[in-house]
């Protein structure tokens, strides 16, 4: 006999990043702009506080909903950065990373047949996620117009207003898009007026550059109908560490660590002493890697600017998303790598509201960034 | 963090990039950057742009020093004469007052040991207000201002990831 995956598992086509991937381990000597995860190392305070952890032998299970220290130190965070009040008990649940986090609360709220708008362009788990819980996602593209940030108009022309849930993510992953608080505004208007629950991705919430970031949960009436996720990865450079957690009404958070308690148990437990570490002690870190990328992001806007590539300029996590200067973005990105062996994500692997454009990271270091930059101007002449 | 405070982060990581580069990296115009630079120097903020060199990867042997200093003062003599008389000596790459068991901390920079040693004892050692000495020689160095000499990190990200 073969064994068949399931109708619901084959509906979901491959992440299309993959298949790039391929292409580009079969090459040597490339610089990668396409790499979605910090070049820095997590602050050393942090990851003297895992092994000493280790060395005092704490390597059993958590709590279900991860320690309460850490619970307690989120809460603390949360509340100090952007003004949430969550309680440590009932209210956040520590998880195996964001993508853990927002698996759970897609299977935890979605019914079958719910509706889940997913702004685009998009991090390339939560249309599949939708499915994986039983729900139709509807793509809500944004618009480079509006500097990729979500609008009502928007979300009303795209058939949202009769969505069940709003899966965002700002700032955003791939366009480097921010939203302002009273950007945001208007999207919780809209929520408020159509029922819609908003599931907010602010995992970049420690990388905006141009103004402060402001949580959609801490607007008037959206703390009720907003789950916010968000995590280590990107602030502390942590992304194989693999910690993340939800902040939410009890109840929802309840049901979440319902599924997480039998799928998953606890999240791991090295990383939440690395964890806490970083939430008390590591605020200058953070500050020093956001100077870093800011840095990195005005290089690499002006250098497109100075090349006539029309990019946008974003202002938040570690990425630029030009436009790009061939119409098929796919030929364009593997035309870069075999000629200058540069690497860039084509838009496309983001959705479809990512065509015509490339993703390019600045979590590289400032010397291969400016010579991938150099390369791509000889590329394009 | 304004302008300036930037110019002098950028200046500290990396002291040869240019007026571009900073331009670039501060968002500000080159004019700007130009004109913030001369003013830190015209009032002696910034003293000075130098090489951290790792002497292990040369041939050339370099031998380092960091000796304590006893003094005693009197009526006309201050800390500040003292520290004036023994900064003039080349070999001297630093000289601070410290707070604790000995007056001041001087780092000595030779190309041998006994080159160092008679420097200390010939020259440092018979000024007048100076009591006593003590002399520690550098074996190792694994970080000098603000740099690591191990060997730099792979990176092993995966190249390209979501």
């Amino acid at each position: 006999m073969t064994i068949e995956p399931s109708e619901r598992v084959e509906a979901v086509p491959p992440s299309g990043i993959r298949r790039f991937f391929e292409l580009a381990e079969q090459q040597d000597d490339i610089i990668s702009l396409g790499v979605g995860e910090p070049d820095f190392s997590a602050p050393w305070s942090a990851r003297e506080a895992a092994i000493a952890s280790l060395e005092q032998g704490k390597t059993s299970y958590t709590a279900n909903r991860g320690k309460l220290e850490l619970r307690e130190a989120i809460a603390e965070h949360v509340d100090r950065r952007y003004d949430l009040a969550y309680e440590p008990e009932e209210e956040v649940l520590v998880t195996t990373g964001v993508s853990e986090a927002l698996d759970l609360a897609l299977r935890a709220i979605v019914d079958p047949d719910d509706t889940v708008a997913v702004a685009q362009p998009s991090y390339v788990s939560y249309e599949p996620g939708v499915i994986f819980a039983g729900g139709e996602p509807l793509s809500v593209p944004t618009r480079r117009d509006d500097k990729f940030t979500l609008t009502p108009e928007v979300l009303a022309e795209h058939g949202a207003a009769d969505a069940d849930v709003l899966v965002m993510n700002y700032p955003n992953n791939p366009t480097g898009a921010t939203m302002t608080r009273e950007e945001l505004a208007a999207v919780a208007t809209f929520a408020r007026e159509h029922d819609l629950v908003v599931l907010s991705d602010e995992v970049y919430s420690e990388l905006s550059y141009e103004h402060e970031h402001t949580s959609i949960a801490s607007l008037p009436g959206m703390r009720e109908r907003t789950i916010v996720f968000n995590g280590f990865s990107k602030a502390y450079a942590m992304t194989g560490l693999r910690l993340g957690y939800a902040l939410g009404p009890p109840r929802v958070i309840r049901a979440m660590n319902r599924i997480h308690q039998y799928t998953m148990l606890s999240a791991p437990t090295t990383p939440q002493y690395a964890a806490i570490e970083a939430l008390k002690r590591c605020d200058d870190d953070v500050a020093e890697m956001r100077n870093q990328y800011n840095r990195r992001r005005r290089v690499v806007l002006s250098r497109f600017e100075e090349m006539g590539v029309d990019c946008f300029p974003a202002s938040g996590a570690f990425y630029a998303f030009p436009e790009s200067p061939w119409d098929d973005s796919e030929a364009f990105a593997e035309a870069l790598l075999e000629e200058e062996g540069v690497a860039v994500v084509p838009g496309t692997a983001f959705g479809e509201a990512g065509e015509d454009h490339l993703r390019v990271s600045y979590a590289t270091g400032l010397g291969d960034l400016k010579e991938a930059l150099a390369r791509f101007e000889t590329f394009l002449s | 963090m304004d302008s300036r405070d930037e110019l002098l982060e950028l200046l500290r990581e990396n002291a040869r990039y240019s007026t571009a580069e900073l331009a670039r990296m501060a968002d500000m115009d080159e004019d700007a950057v130009e004109e913030t630079i001369a003013d830190l120097e015209a009032t002696g903020a910034l003293r000075g742009y130098q090489a951290v060199v790792d002497w292990n990867g040369l041939d050339r042997e370099r031998v380092r020093a960091t000796v304590e200093l006893n003094v005693t003062l009197d009526r006309e003599t201050s800390y500040g004469d003292i520290a004036d008389r023994i900064a003039k000596f080349p070999e001297v790459t630093t000289l601070r007052l410290m707070s604790g068991d000995y007056d001041f901390l001087m780092e000595v920079e030779g190309d041998s040991m006994s080159e160092v040693s008679w420097f200390i004892s010939e020259k440092v050692a018979p000024i007048p207000e100076i009591t006593q000495t003590v002399t520690h020689y550098v074996m190792e160095s694994y970080k000098e201002s603000g740099i690591e000499f191990g060997d730099s990190e792979e990176d092993d990200r995966l190249s390209i990831s979501p």
